[in-house]
């Protein structure tokens, strides 16, 4: 693991790493509108998007219809009546699907909308943290660091912000600030510390941020056993209820559990995004990610930058863990608050290809996965760890379109489409 | 050949700073190490006896205990730790720099030290602690010698928790199912073959970054070992999840030595398999032409390709090799401890053994090391809870994961992998 790998400003947009390999793509002359459109839709990166999520979910289908017991039991005779495993099969994959698309957006077994929609809304609150998380994350990676730390940095942040939200009397509103800050404060610090240590030690980020998890975990465990954060006369190691003033207003009203913590994240959206591409220490950001000797020459402090870059990931990280004591977890949390989400955040920066919006998106559908996995679980008893599967898949399979392309057959962008070379070659000489 | 493969990839360079060539690193850490020495075993020192157990019941040469009175052990250990700073830090000053070996010396007092005083009152089982280092440290030593293999070639392997999975779940599968745990051993093999295979053919075929494969691996194999968890082995757990596990094997003479022989010589297969690897990793790296041309494709590809060695194909066989050691790696979870195989066992070991290797800047044995020290790190925790130490347990929990930190900031500083290493091979 090279010190100057840079994960994703190394990650091409999809297309790109054909043309850059095949090197002097044969120069295209110009093409009709339609046709033009028509190789820009099949060789574009949303088509490849799509396809990547259905061939996941094919593979997906595959193993639930393998380990069906029904279509186990079908194909015992399948050669004498074929029809049924093949029902078997339909029965399953169907019943499955339906389930997760049913408990993530859609409900049509409810009669009116308000109830119909309800899993939408489950969707997006499972998103939240997921996108907070995902764009710290992703922060890292335009910097040229891999933050493994989100589980550490989210239990810092749940247990300062935490403590703050049930420990401290503040008037509705001034108390919720007064939390968030804390919270993002808290992850700020803990992604800061291992920024700190690359900068003035070198140590490499990867190792200091597994570590710092352990830390966090042990650290929180023992504070919610014997420490400020513990329930007084409880022997449960968790922390105490927050308080009213400081949980997140519902958006929807509290049938829904969609808070404001959504709204939030939208914000830090757009933070990250005007971080990223519209000021000057995103620019210098982004300098330092794709080139830091190259970053060094130019007059950037690369050192300063690794710092700024972990305490704003960290902070990003941060908000993900406050939100789930304000909004998701409000009766006290213990010491798996995080839930995995440091881990998940990675997937989504990768799917969202590290870009805000684009982790914007990739939080929401893996939020719909999670929302729908444990409608699925409890409906169809599929184990929920399949959408561990299609969602790894989908992010293999964008992240390598030539293999998309080479099992749905599609042309390759930069070469020519065989067929019609003569013709084309006619006009551009008409031309 | 042996002219253009630059075989010592760390000279210190000029980009790490232009300050003087020997750091205060070194000295900076000996002293907070005894500073904290201070406050723990001179201020808050405690009074009692601490016993070590040298031997145990079955070995033919009975060591005596040793009892150590623990304030005046105390006392001498931080007195020799103070002594050792400054003499590292007399020796920065002379523009030399700290010995290894002198850091050794200061690193077995610092333990010594703390051993007395966290079992103040109490005996320390020493075999059992190091038995018990060596068994948790096994699965971290595959996983960091696949790792150091793979990087060494020039592909960045975060996928070795995925491939410890692979290989503790196909080794309790196919073990239970053949009755054969040498069966199980080749199938984990294969399983971190696959993974490997995985891994290789997108980084290498379809130049996806190899972090991102690597993360996502580790991300599938948990589902897809989870998914069939629950589906199969766990309903037909007696016919499919009970694999037999291997028998410890007494190696004679060597199991009669003191203290060492109870702790390397009375292990399993596997572990005796950890030890014939660890040592044909190390001279096939660095004394082997194929180790010589591993490492010319992992530091400069385009020059061991002018000279005729196939990248891709180097790198393809490479990386499936380090999946195969890192597969062996993960029967240990299953046919060398536990038996059975449990959702996510490894349990972040992959991560560790990634820290390993960077900590022992890619090098099988230093690697081997830093694993064997996360192994007794942890181990320690385990032994003190039993004794019973005044620390709470959550901060002996937290010491191994803290010392790594302090070591990498403080000793190993800014390790430079392979140079070609994450970076693909676009042969133009």
């Amino acid at each position: 693991m090279s010190d100057s790998q840079t994960p994703a400003p190394s990650t091409p947009a999809a297309g790109t790493p054909d043309s850059a390999t095949r090197g002097s793509a044969p120069h295209t002359p110009e093409q009709s509108r339609w046709h033009s459109v028509f190789r820009e839709i099949t060789t574009g990166s949303a088509l490849i998007s799509v396809l990547a999520v259905l061939l996941a979910l094919v593979v997906g289908a595959v193993m639930i219809a393998f380990t069906n017991k029904d279509v186990q039991a079908a194909s015992g005779y399948f050669f004498s009546r074929p029809a049924d495993t093949v029902s078997a099969i339909w029965q399953a994959v169907s019943g499955a699907y339906s389930a997760l698309f049913q408990g993530s957006i859609y409900n049509f077994r409810r009669p009116d909308f308000a109830d119909g929609i309800k899993p939408l809304t489950e969707t997006l609150t499972f998103a939240t943290p997921l996108i907070a998380a995902g764009l710290g994350v992703a922060l890292g990676f335009r910097v040229g660091l891999f933050n493994i730390g989100g589980r550490g940095q989210m239990l810092i942040a749940a247990a300062i912000g935490g403590w703050v939200a049930f420990a401290v009397d503040l008037p509705y509103g001034i108390h919720l600030v007064a939390a968030l800050v804390a919270g993002i404060l808290g992850g700020a610090l803990w992604g800061g510390l291992v920024g700190l240590l690359k900068a003035r030690t070198g140590a490499h980020e990867v190792i200091t941020t597994i570590m710092l998890n352990y830390v966090a975990f042990y650290l929180v465990s023992y504070l919610l056993r014997d420490g400020f954060l513990k329930t007084p006369g409880s022997n449960n190691p968790q922390s105490p209820a927050t308080q009213p003033t400081a949980i997140f207003p519902d958006l929807l009203g509290p049938n829904y559990n969609l808070h404001f913590g959504f709204v939030l994240v939208i914000g830090a959206t757009v933070f990250t995004w005007w971080l990223l591409s519209r000021s000057n220490i995103g620019f210098q950001f982004r300098a330092v990610g794709e080139n830091p000797n190259a970053a060094r020459v130019a007059g950037i402090s690369v050192q300063r930058m690794y710092v700024y870059a972990m305490l704003f990931s960290g902070g990003l990280v941060g908000l993900a863990g406050i939100n789930q004591v304000l909004g998701t977890t409000t009766s006290g949390f213990g010491a798996g608050i995080d839930s995995g989400i440091g881990f998940d955040a990675i997937t989504v920066a990768l799917l969202g290809r590290s870009k805000p919006w684009g982790v914007f998106a990739a939080g929401i559908l893996f939020g719909a996965f999670k929302a729908g996995g444990f409608s699925m679980q409890a409906a169809e008893g599929v184990p929920i760890d399949i959408v561990l599967v299609v969602q790894s898949l989908i992010v293999l399979f964008i992240a390598a379109p030539p293999l998309v392309r080479t099992i749905f057959r599609l042309p390759t962008p930069g070469a020519l489409p065989r067929r019609q070379r003569p013709i084309i070659t006619k006009e551009a000489a008409a031309k | 050949m042996s002219v253009i493969a630059p075989s010592v990839p760390r000279t210190p360079s000029a980009l790490s700073g232009n300050t003087a060539l020997v750091s205060w690193k070194a000295p900076i850490a000996l002293a907070i190490f005894t500073a904290l020495g201070i406050l723990l075993l001179v201020v808050f020192a405690r009074d009692g006896i601490s016993t070590m157990r040298l031997s145990t019941s079955t070995d033919l040469l009975q060591l005596p205990e040793v009892e150590l009175p623990t304030r005046a052990t105390g006392i001498v250990v931080t007195l020799i730790l103070a002594l050792i700073t400054g003499w590292s830090s007399w020796l920065v000053r002379s523009s030399k720099k700290t010995p290894i070996w002198l850091i050794s010396v200061f690193a077995f007092l610092f333990l010594v030290g703390f051993l007395a005083w966290a079992s103040a009152g109490n005996t320390i089982p020493v075999p059992g602690l190091l038995f018990g280092s060596l068994s948790l440290a096994v699965p971290l030593i595959f996983g960091a010698l696949g790792g150091v293999i793979s990087e060494r070639v020039g592909v960045v392997n975060v996928a070795i928790e995925g491939q410890l999975l692979a290989g503790a779940f196909t080794s309790a599968l196919v073990a239970s199912l053949t009755g054969s745990a040498i069966a199980g051993l080749f199938a984990a093999m294969a399983a971190g073959v696959l993974v490997s295979f995985v891994l290789a053919a997108f980084s290498i075929k379809y130049f996806v970054d190899q972090v991102i494969v690597g993360v996502v691996l580790n991300v599938l194999v948990t589902g897809f070992t989870g998914f069939l968890f629950s589906q199969l082995l766990a309903p037909n757990a007696d016919r499919l999840n009970q694999p037999p596990r291997f028998d410890r094997i007494d190696i004679p003479l060597l199991s009669e030595i003191p203290v060492i022989g109870p702790v390397f010589f009375r292990q399993t297969l596997i572990v005796y398999i950890m030890y014939v690897a660890v040592a044909a990793v190390y001279y096939g790296i660095f004394h082997t032409k194929w180790g010589l041309r591993l490492r010319a494709v992992g530091e400069h590809p385009q020059a061991a390709d002018t000279v005729g060695i196939n990248v891709a194909a180097t790198r393809f066989w490479n990386v499936s090799l380090a999946g195969a050691i890192a597969g062996l790696g993960g029967a240990y979870f299953t046919l060398g401890s536990v038996g059975a195989f449990g959702k996510e066992m490894t349990a972040g070991a992959g991560f560790i053994a990634l820290a390993a290797v960077i900590f022992g800047r890619w090098d099988p044995i230093r690697a081997t090391l830093a694993a064997l020290l996360f192994g007794f790190a942890s181990n320690l925790q385990n032994v003190l809870s039993i004794i019973g130490s005044p620390v709470p347990s959550e901060f002996m929990l937290m010491l191994p994961y803290l010392v790594t930190i302090f070591a990498v900031a403080g000793l190993v500083g800014k390790s430079r992998g392979p140079a070609a290493s994450g970076k693909p091979y676009i042969k133009s």
